[in-house]
């Protein structure tokens, strides 16, 4: 997560489905990714570019955090589908196939230059990259910091394990590197971590381990294909009353020591490490934007 | 506007609206609507229909639309598209 804003969940949603378009934002999902890309054939580019711009500009989508996953730059339809998100508000742009700063430079360029024409003020469109290639792993920390709009890296699967010539095992052995790679990148930019999707939505026990394991990693969050993904994902993302009440003390026991003047925190009788007291701040920011504690504890 | 060919977008799906729009005789905007909410909506979503028609400069059609319960932004979007398909055009965004 960047500041306060949870990306636990983040739920692609094919542009051309007006029906989905519409209640999309009803369940409960950290953000929307209405899909211009691989959900939509040749012949309806330009169909589902003008449903998901006059979406935008018309349904209140609260506080979802909205992303329009655009066809790449290299292709016809890239050009035109930032032009029509950017004016009409979109937050987030989607970068699908990033395999180098080079693409996030041309990216951020075309960018620009929609918010100029739209009249939107320069630097309002934030990008979320999605690397799904080996080359696109390998300049994973070049292509996170290419831009000040990044808000995140993600990684998607599919392309990447057809590229890498293997396919995707229900361990997921074949991503430990990419993924690993994402997070350390991420981590060292400062922006968020999204893993890919898992694509068997009737396979909720398969969603909670493999989101159990990507937690670990140190991701923020995971697309998703399917609303009913989203409750076993936030629960595996929400921390216990236990890593809570810890959290509190040793945060309590840190200011303790600064008002003191003291840089050693001590908790229990025991010495406490600087890095323990930032996870501890951690879970303290993720109960806090989960609603499990308020701002004044 | 001048049409180049019959311009058709959207779907039968619940949610949407299929339009065609195609060069015609008569003159203005004419609409041929069957919609699952007729009774209730049916003048509305004809309004939106035309209005959008106008916005794309188009003159002398005959629009004819299978409503599925959409929303005006649907009707909007598939009312442009098929606007943009019939005559060859760009939308400015």
């Amino acid at each position: 997560m960047n500041g306060e804003r949870l990306r636990r969940t983040m739920l692609f949603v094919p542009g051309n489905n007006p029906g989905m378009i519409a209640d999309a934002h009803i369940y409960g999902s950290d953000a929307v990714m209405f899909d211009l890309e691989d959900s939509v054939s040749m012949g309806e580019k330009d169909a589902a570019r003008m449903l998901v711009y006059n979406a935008l500009k018309t349904i209140d989508y609260g506080k979802v955090e909205i992303v329009v996953r655009v066809n790449p730059l290299s292709t016809p339809y890239g050009r035109d589908d930032i032009f029509a998100m950017v004016a009409a508000g979109c937050p987030v742009i989607r970068m699908p196939k990033t395999e180098c700063a080079q693409d996030v430079i041309d990216t951020e360029k075309c960018i620009e230059e929609a918010e100029k024409t739209a009249g939107v003020e320069i630097g309002t469109t934030k990008i979320l990259t999605a690397v799904e290639s080996a080359l696109g792993i390998t300049n994973a920390y070049s292509i996170a910091t290419a831009s000040s709009r990044i808000i995140g890296i993600a990684l998607g699967a599919e392309d990447y394990c057809a590229n890498l010539k293997t396919t995707r095992s229900q361990e997921g052995t074949e991503l430990f590197y990419a993924r690993s790679a994402i997070v350390v990148a991420a981590r060292a930019a400062g922006i968020d971590a999204l893993d890919t999707v898992y694509s068997n939505v009737n396979d909720t026990e398969g969603l909670i381990e493999q989101t159990k394991l990507i937690k670990q990693l140190g991701f923020d969050g995971k697309s998703i294909i399917n609303p009913r993904q989203i409750a076993p994902i936030n629960e595996v993302f929400r921390p216990t009353d236990k890593d809570i009440e810890k959290a509190l003390r040793i945060i309590k026991a840190a200011e303790e020591a600064e008002k003191r003047g003291s840089g050693v925190v001590s908790l229990d009788g025991k010495m406490v490490d600087k890095p323990v007291v930032m996870r501890a701040q951690r879970v303290i920011t993720v109960a806090r934007a989960m609603n499990i504690i308020g701002e004044e504890v | 506007m001048k049409l180049e060919k019959n311009g058709v977008a959207g779907t039968l799906e619940s949610g949407d609206i299929m339009v065609e729009i195609r060069p015609s005789e008569k003159q203005g905007i004419n609409v041929e609507l069957e919609s699952t909410v007729a009774n209730l909506f049916g003048r509305q979503i004809k309004q939106v229909i035309i209005e959008t028609a106008e916005k794309c400069g188009l003159e002398n059609v005959d629009i004819i639309a299978n409503d599925k319960g959409s929303l005006d932004c649907t009707i909007r979007a598939r009312v442009t598209t098929a606007a943009l398909r019939a005559t060859g055009g760009e939308f400015k965004w």
